[in-house]
């Protein structure tokens, strides 16, 4: 099917709130799962005949196993606080796209079901019958939120959207109503190891691809070594790094740290896979499956250390969910948990971001530098949601904003930040997240980057920025197929460790050269 | 006794009685939900009192609404401290010897009553005004503002422009809340201004006022970050691990 024609939105020269344009998006619906997409996953293949019945019984499994779901369903006053905070809004103008009206889809469903008000008064309050047209609905505009939590900072509840949207993907889930993208990839992940479907064999002659180049380059023999038993760490990256662009650059920047710091370290071709789309489809049970091949992998290969490497949601569900799914972290004390964490070495965070590890490097004064490689470049950085909003690196709140600051400054010269409103806690999904980086979607993940474009071509037009980092997989594909559209050089996107690369210097490099431009850091 | 004192006398009993159950009801249900995975909004506290300090922010200052929103967060916040003091002014009718720091804040409980209606016209002004909030607005948003309003509008009038015997009104209260009737004034302003408070103590539990229990218990605000650290598990989620 080729994609409808739309008009990429006109940048704004002062952002303002758009006016309403009602079911401006509603003809976007991303492709339905096949049937053995779903049934992989445990849930029905197709559409279920008594689905109305299944999703209300869903919907109360789901309102008495969380309670954040609960409360969110009772507790928004309708204030307009996030009404203006979402990206799809400012992108699309459809008020469906407004935190607190898509929350509404479901909400107006609890309240027919769950809630006295909706059973007798279900006019006075806004509650609907669950009918084909809703569940319609609930499809496209729950498949039109990339669940960055931007709105959640906004409310005083902390009502959040992202909860809300995995609840109803579960609930469609769990009557044959999920979506292509993520369920057929959730399938690829668990029975190949990753979310390409690349196999181990194919794996493994790319990585030695990239290894000789960066061994051609600096003259010295890096290696990216994969299933390797008795190692140190077990670096767990998102699939991208091994073959998109400029993923490719960033883990070869990953090498080179290990290399440099000479600390081993090994991939798994088992579980060479850090995304866990389980989270955007809401569903615990395949959220732990996922999770549980990256311990399997680290019993197996009995490593001290594992590391994530740079993928947004991969860290919020690395960081915040893999102590409590797989036992991956401190603290258990059930058998379970135990097991793994006698293997591993506590006086490192368990998981630790590929960030926290090449700033403790660098602070160390481990790694060596030569800054100039960069002053061709103007850098900023693109704050991921899930980076920013649900996780933490280092000790200190905050530490998400600031250790990635701090390493891309300690390898290039020429730093800016982009507006203050568009970044840190507040920064604004690059428009791809959550599951919606499909093609089918194009015309939402367009009109969805607005914000963060308009943000960047500031800092272009004023600072001669150049080049926009980021720690997120799906960050990095998304604007380089959607930047074009915006007349922004689809190679303004690079990967955090893309510069590290560029900058480092390995023990041994250059040192037949009669001047050595090294520049030690501290 | 007076039919209406009787019917007045039933009416808070009843009210009471639904929002004191129908209030630990869902309190009980938000209380024992589990929170299965960690999702704080982050940046978050480390610490249990810093989520402490976290949500007296959000409740005392609303901080969160505070970053969104100037004038929703200038109408909301007046509305809100407007009426802490009116209630606390209130308590002068359900106690014998009446506290010093209720005594003391009279004054100001007094004319916090227009600021309470001038925040909540502001919210409705906004409510009818702003075409983002129309969007969102359902009748009983619009119910919910005349409730409020019309037990603020009420009450002003018995304080400015025709009082009540607050004597008499103080006998009944201290008679309910012992089982022993007395009689209520027959007053106009009186009379409206207790019936709707009544009615917001029923609606209170089944409505979007459950925001102040609620509030409490969003994992997105009151979880502590930690979970390197600390193994978080639900009993439900612990059982797959068996």
């Amino acid at each position: 099917m080729a994609a409808a024609k739309f008009d990429t939105p006109k940048m704004r020269e002062y952002p303002s709130i758009p006016a309403l344009q009602p079911d401006a998006t509603a003809h976007l619906k991303s492709f339905l799962a096949a049937p053995e997409h779903n049934t992989f996953l445990g849930f029905p293949g197709e559409l279920v005949e008594n689905w109305q019945e299944k999703a209300i019984e869903k919907m109360g499994d789901l309102l008495g196993k969380y309670r954040g779901l609960r409360v969110f369903m009772d507790a928004c006053v309708k204030c307009g606080s996030c009404t203006d905070k979402c990206h799809y809004f400012q992108g699309t103008s459809d008020p469906k796209n407004m935190p607190v009206a898509r929350q509404d889809l479901l909400r107006s469903v609890y309240r027919r079901y769950f809630t006295f008000a909706g059973k007798f008064f279900p006019g006075l309050v806004g509650a609907r019958d669950l009918t084909r047209e809703v569940l319609d609905e609930w499809y496209n505009y729950f498949h039109q939120c990339s669940q960055c939590r931007r709105c959640s900072v906004f409310c005083p509840y902390g009502i959040d959207t992202a909860e809300v949207s995995m609840a109803a993907r579960e609930i469609m889930d769990s009557i044959g109503y999920g979506q292509k993208y993520c369920n057929e990839i959730l399938g690829k992940v668990q029975k190949v190891g990753n979310n390409l479907g690349l196999p181990g064999p194919a794996l493994e002659a790319t990585l030695e691809e990239f290894a000789e180049e960066i061994s051609d380059d600096t003259g010295c023999n890096v290696e990216i070594p994969l299933d390797r038993e008795g190692v140190d760490v077990l670096l767990i990256t998102p699939s991208a790094d091994f073959f998109a662009e400029p993923h490719i650059d960033g883990l070869m920047g990953y090498a080179k740290v290990f290399h440099a710091a000479g600390i081993s370290w090994t991939l798994s071709s088992y579980a060479s896979e850090a995304a866990n789309f389980s989270m955007f489809i809401g569903s615990y049970s395949n959220m732990k499956k996922v999770a549980e091949r990256i311990r399997k992998a680290a019993l197996d290969l009995g490593v001290k250390r594992i590391i994530v490497g740079e993928c947004g949601h991969a860290w919020r569900v690395a960081y915040s969910f893999w102590n409590t799914l797989a036992g991956i972290g401190s603290g258990g004390d059930d058998p379970y948990a135990q097991q793994l964490q006698k293997q591993l070495d506590h006086s490192y965070p368990i998981p630790q971001h590929i960030c926290e590890f090449t700033w403790d490097l660098i602070q160390q004064g481990k790694l060596k530098f030569d800054k100039s490689q960069n002053d061709h470049r103007v850098v900023t950085f693109h704050d991921s949601c899930n980076v920013a909003r649900a996780t933490r690196m280092g000790t200190e709140p905050g530490g998400q904003f600031d250790i990635p600051r701090n390493v891309i400054k300690a390898v290039c010269n020429n730093y800016v930040d982009m507006a203050p409103d568009t970044i840190r806690e507040v920064t604004y999904c690059c428009g791809g997240g959550g599951g919606l980086l499909t093609d089918d979607l194009m015309e939402l993940r367009v009109k969805g980057a607005l914000p963060r474009m308009e943000a960047l071509k500031k800092v272009i037009d004023e600072d001669k920025v150049n080049a926009m980092a980021a720690i997120c997989a799906i960050c990095k594909a998304q604007f380089t197929k959607i930047m074009p559209y915006y007349g922004i050089p689809m190679d303004t996107i690079v990967s955090l460790h893309q510069l590290v690369k560029d900058a480092i210097i390995l023990p041994g490099q250059g040192e037949e050269e009669a001047e050595p431009a090294a520049e030690a850091t501290e | 006794m007076s039919f209406l004192t009787v019917l007045y006398a039933l009416l808070f009993y009843t009210a009471t009685a639904l929002f004191i159950v129908g209030l630990a009801y869902k309190i009980r249900q938000y209380a024992t939900t589990p929170a299965p995975l960690k999702i704080p909004t982050t940046p978050a506290p480390t610490t249990t009192g810093g989520v402490v300090f976290r949500m007296a922010r959000e409740v005392v200052l609303f901080e969160s609404l505070f970053k969104s929103n100037k004038w929703i967060w200038l109408f909301g916040w007046m509305f809100h401290v407007a009426l802490a003091l009116v209630i606390l002014r209130h308590f002068r009718y359900f106690q014998e010897p009446v506290w010093g720091i209720i005594s003391f804040i009279q004054p100001f409980g007094m004319y916090a009553g227009f600021f309470m209606v001038l925040g909540l016209l502001g919210l409705w002004v906004r409510r009818l005004f702003v075409e983002r909030i129309r969007y969102i607005t359902n009748p009983s948003d619009h119910l919910m503002l005349a409730l409020l309003v019309g037990i603020g509008v009420s009450g002003l009038m018995m304080k400015f422009v025709r009082h009540t015997d607050i004597v008499m009104v103080k006998a009944f209260f201290l008679g309910l809340m012992r089982f022993d009737l007395q009689p209520l004034p027959n007053d106009g302003p009186l009379l409206v201004h207790l019936a709707l408070v009544a009615l917001l103590l029923i609606v209170f539990p089944f409505s979007k006022l459950l925001h102040a229990p609620g509030v409490f218990f969003s994992p997105t605000r009151n979880q502590v970050d930690n979970p390197r650290e600390r193994r978080h598990l639900a009993p439900w989620a612990a059982e797959l691990d068996k």
